[in-house]
């Protein structure tokens, strides 16, 4: 069988529709005082959220954003087919453990800080291959639970170099629907995806995810432009996850240098780590995480298109591939990017 | 087959390098002067009290030995305090090695452990990670220490002949 879906070298189609019919959003306590802290469903104000360790309020607040996607979207969790979630921990301890209680199907995805739009892609793809009807998609990260599992002890004192980035402390969830949503109901589509390939520039540094990151969402952006025949102004508004202020210089640089137009690459491409964050909040190059690109997502720029202000928005959300131990290794640190486009109809 | 494993590694390695460098221009240094400053006077002002306080303590009647003991004991239980209250890692992030090199460092690098992994039991939780931060610098230092020791030893016993 042909792949009739298929475009280009690794992008694909969704002409079948797969509609964006809720969202649900939960952010800690400084992600909730950052500039979009009033776009979020639920801002906690200790990041503990009433639970007896960091893993266990990750969970909650993952769980908590799918159940607001569930209802913005006016279904019950009976009518979801498929539930697709990651996160950062070792064997997605946030995500499985939120399933137990969801008694939903599930599919446990890593992608590192990828995942958000790893999940929207394949649910996409459920959605338009027929295979679900509603399928729930999200992601978490929070930063007490990334920084103790892949850095140091929280209470414990040192000094972060400039180019670190801030975890988030933050979940996002949608329900991606094969039905479009009611009359009056601004009506938004994943319309295209491209999924990335794992590049590795060579950077050794775990302080510098972004320059890790920065060429892969370099290639996904490429390859997706090429596939579609679109030009970077085709969209209001290209938008990375987690790649930091140094991160986006580095992509617009090297965007340039593929000969992209300078004017349009910076007026149309931005990146979720430095949106969710002032300069002031002391998270250094920007924020970072799954919860980044998913609540930045499904909090803001889902609520932009909602209001008409963005109607093409390609969503490319950036991991870094690394583990626990492949630095000590003396491994480098390898990059992921995916892209899905998304319009109002 | 080997050829061109090899000849990838090469390639790799070499635009590692040549990322690595073309990044730099996009990442703002450390600000090691001011860093270094603060680190100075927070250091500074620390080891000032501490030596005050031993040498009032002898000036009491302590032995210089009981003195600094003491002192080195409320350093340790001053830092330990800091970090169950939170405090001590907005203090490191403001004055650097000034607090992380002395002994408060280590004191923090057992109490932060203790707490984090409380949540895990006090055997395999707390006791398994106590030394997480710690160990390897203890390892090292003690192994450097029985290095140098050896090498003093064997000097002594040269210059003896």
């Amino acid at each position: 069988m042909m792949a009739l879906k298929k475009i280009g070298s690794q992008s694909m189609l969704f002409p079948s529709g797969a509609w964006i019919r809720g969202r649900g959003t939960v952010v800690g306590k400084k992600e909730g005082s950052g500039p979009l802290g009033s776009c979020f469903d639920i801002v906690l104000q200790d990041d503990m959220y009433g639970e007896k360790s960091w893993e266990k309020a990750e969970s909650k607040m993952l769980k908590d954003a799918m159940m607001k996607a569930v209802q913005r979207a006016g279904l019950e969790k009976e009518n979801i087919d498929v539930m697709l979630s990651g996160d950062l921990l070792n064997q997605l301890m946030s995500s499985s453990f939120m399933a137990r209680d969801m008694h939903i199907p599930f599919l446990g995805l890593y992608g590192a800080c990828s995942t958000m739009t790893e999940s929207l892609v394949l649910g996409s793809i459920l959605i338009d291959g027929g295979f679900a009807e509603n399928v729930l998609a999200g992601a978490s990260s929070h930063f007490c639970t990334a920084e103790r599992q892949f850095r140091l002890p929280v209470e414990h004192g040192n000094q972060r170099p400039p180019s670190a980035q801030w975890t988030a402390t933050a979940a996002g969830a949608v329900v991606i629907s094969g039905q479009p949503p009611g009359p009056g109901i601004p009506r938004i589509r994943a319309e295209a995806a491209t999924i990335g390939r794992v590049i590795d520039a060579g950077i050794k540094d775990a302080n510098q995810m972004g320059a890790a990151m920065a060429p892969a969402a370099v290639d996904t952006l490429l390859n997706h432009l090429q596939d579609t025949g679109r030009g970077i102004d085709y969209y209001d508004l290209v938008v990375s996850g987690d790649l930091g202020f140094i991160g986006r210089e580095i992509v617009m640089d090297l965007l340039v240098d593929a000969g992209l137009p300078s004017a349009k690459v910076r007026e149309r491409y931005d990146d979720c780590g430095t949106m969710l964050y002032t300069k002031d909040q002391d998270v250094h190059s920007g924020g970072s995480g799954c919860g980044c690109s998913a609540s930045v997502f499904a909090g803001h720029l889902l609520q932009r298109m909602e209001q008409g202000e963005l109607k093409k928005v390609l969503l490319m959300s950036t991991g870094a591939m690394l583990s626990v131990i492949s630095p000590l290794q003396g491994e480098s640190i390898p990059g992921i990017a995916h892209a899905i486009s998304l319009e109002v109809e | 087959m080997k050829d061109s494993d090899e000849k990838e590694k090469k390639l790799r390695k070499d635009i590692g390098k040549a990322y690595g460098d073309y990044v730099k221009q996009f990442t703002p240094s450390p600000a090691y002067v001011s860093n270094g400053i603060k680190a100075f006077l927070v250091g500074g002002l620390i080891c000032t009290a501490a030596f005050w306080l031993q040498k009032r303590l002898q000036d009491g009647g302590m032995s210089e030995t009981d003195a600094g003991a003491f002192v080195t004991i409320l350093l340790v239980v001053s830092a330990q305090l800091l970090t169950g209250l939170g405090v001590f890692d907005s203090l490191a992030k403001f004055a650097g090695a000034g607090v992380i090199v002395p002994i408060t460092g280590f004191a923090n690098s057992m109490v932060a452990p203790a707490i984090e992994y409380k949540k895990e039991g006090p055997v395999l939780g707390v006791g398994s990670k106590l030394f997480t931060v710690a160990g390897p610098v203890l390892v090292c230092g003690i192994s450097a220490a029985v290095a140098v020791g050896l090498i003093y030893w064997m000097i002594g016993r040269i210059q003896g002949v």
